[in-house]
């Protein structure tokens, strides 16, 4: 029945600094708005096929209403959606990345990542062999976090090409063209989605990280072995 | 027992942060954009892109422009309605107007009109709903008609107005770039009808939306006048 106080001791804690938290929720506030609005900007005119998102999915407003209104299948909001939620999505990419540099929390906790050490944390994790640490991050994550970073990336580096095509027509150039930088904006917006499915369905698994990311920290203990006393205790 | 109660917390977490997610991407379903105050951040947001892409734009870079081979033949009609509804202008009773900031308002006729001065570019048309496709036209560029009517090149706008309701407006500095034109010929033969009779204005920096078809009237301003599409929430610029 003893309680635990967490104190910085306690291993088991991962702290998010207020910047952090924000930049985090802002990431994921954004790019709801940006693949919703940019979902149904795709479906006026889409790229493979007759493929059309289903229109719940989409952000733009009720297009019955923008049709009989005025001749719009609601991609006038959705573009509004898109051309707005690129700054918030901006602004906390670059407090994100900033704060990542000048924290050293890059360098810290996500570096260093090897191949080797990515396959074995890898066959670790997919026999369900792995422990989860808060604020450790194994090979798998750190190749995660740095994937996600590079497709928004990506996604900010394709976006400009297919919005400037004559101002950056370089930048449109190297995607090979303006249709070719609409596809890649596509493909990165997938992988995107992809880590977000498979990041959320392990905070579903760890539910303390959600806690941490949104209060900042969390300590419980998260293994059921012994609780060992701790050097400051 | 111990065990058991925090399996139990964690599965209610589980649940909840699954539910949480929900609301999450309900967001998107909801009618979150049919609202006066989003619609009002989204009217703040476009000026301020009008602003950065007006930075943006230089008057000087050209857009890219292709080989005659890779001019597509059976170019695409857009518009709200179906092309056997596109106005068809007769060129003996065409008059293009002018109005606002312009010293000789005497209307033009098509025959004098076709015989300014005239170039060729193969560009990329680009629509604002992601399609695009190269075009061959060839026609006057704006900055030589505006000259040429005593037009005060200090205003801020000009704008268009079409035989099929349809109304326009651009800055200054795109109209006076290099590449905008008033197109007389598509594919290398006077505009057809639904692409435009007798011309269409050919902003190669600007969607395809910014570009009026069957203009007949034409002022200069400093006043903005919007667009057709502008002001059914479309962002003015609208540079490329």
């Amino acid at each position: 029945m003893r309680m635990t106080r967490p104190t910085t001791a306690t291993h088991d804690i991962q702290e998010h600094p207020l910047l952090v938290r924000i930049a985090h929720w802002g990431q994921a506030l954004a790019i709801i708005i940006m693949v919703g609005s940019g979902w149904r900007i795709y479906n006026s005119v889409p790229i493979f096929g007759d493929y059309r998102f289903p229109l719940w999915a989409t952000l733009g407003g009720d297009p019955a209403i923008s049709k009989v209104a005025h001749m719009d299948p609601g991609v006038a909001n959705a573009l509004n959606w898109h051309f707005a939620g690129m700054w918030l999505l901006l602004a906390s990419y670059l407090l994100f990345i900033v704060h990542g540099l000048l924290s050293r929390h890059f360098f810290r906790d996500l570096l260093p990542l090897s191949p080797r050490a990515f396959l074995a944390d890898f066959i670790a994790a997919a026999t369900f062999r792995l422990d989860h640490r808060l604020g450790v991050y194994n090979a798998v994550q750190r190749a995660f976090y740095w994937g996600v970073l590079f497709a928004v990336f990506m996604m900010f580096a394709s976006g400009l090409a297919i919005w400037k095509p004559v101002q950056l027509s370089w930048l449109t150039a190297l995607f090979g063209g303006y249709p070719a930088a609409r596809v890649i904006h596509f493909l990165f917006m997938s992988a995107i989605c992809l880590f977000i499915i498979v990041h959320v369905a392990l905070v579903a698994l760890v539910p303390k990280t959600l806690l941490a990311m949104v209060f900042g920290r969390a300590a419980e203990p998260i293994h059921d072995a012994p609780e060992v006393p701790h050097a400051g205790e | 027992m111990r065990a058991n109660k925090k399996l139990d917390i964690d599965r209610r977490r589980f649940t909840g942060s699954g539910l949480s997610l929900g609301a999450l991407t309900l967001l998107t379903g909801c009618d979150v954009s049919d609202n006066d105050t989003v619609q009002a951040m989204f009217a703040k947001v476009s000026r301020w892109n009008n602003f950065v892409q007006g930075a943006l734009f230089s008057r000087t870079r050209l857009a890219p422009e292709y080989p005659v081979a890779m001019a597509v033949k059976d170019f695409r009609f857009n518009a709200w309605y179906h092309y056997d509804q596109a106005p068809v202008l007769n060129a003996a009773d065409f008059r293009l107007e002018l109005a606002g900031l312009i010293a000789d308002k005497r209307p033009w006729r098509v025959a004098d009109l076709y015989a300014l001065p005239q170039k060729t570019q193969v560009t990329r048309h680009v629509c604002v709903e992601g399609w695009s496709m190269i075009g061959q036209w060839t026609g006057t560029p704006l900055s030589v008609f505006l000259q040429r009517v005593g037009a005060d090149l200090t205003a801020k706008y000009v704008g268009f107005v079409c035989a099929d309701g349809y109304y326009e407006s651009i800055d200054m500095g795109t109209a006076l770039h290099p590449q905008t034109i008033m197109a007389f010929q598509l594919s290398g033969e006077t505009l057809p009808a639904e692409y435009g009779f007798p011309f269409k204005i050919r902003i190669p920096t600007k969607l395809g939306f910014k570009q009026p078809k069957y203009v007949t009237a034409l002022y200069v301003t400093n006043r903005n006048p919007g667009g057709f599409w502008v002001d059914r929430g479309y962002n003015w610029f609208s540079g490329i």
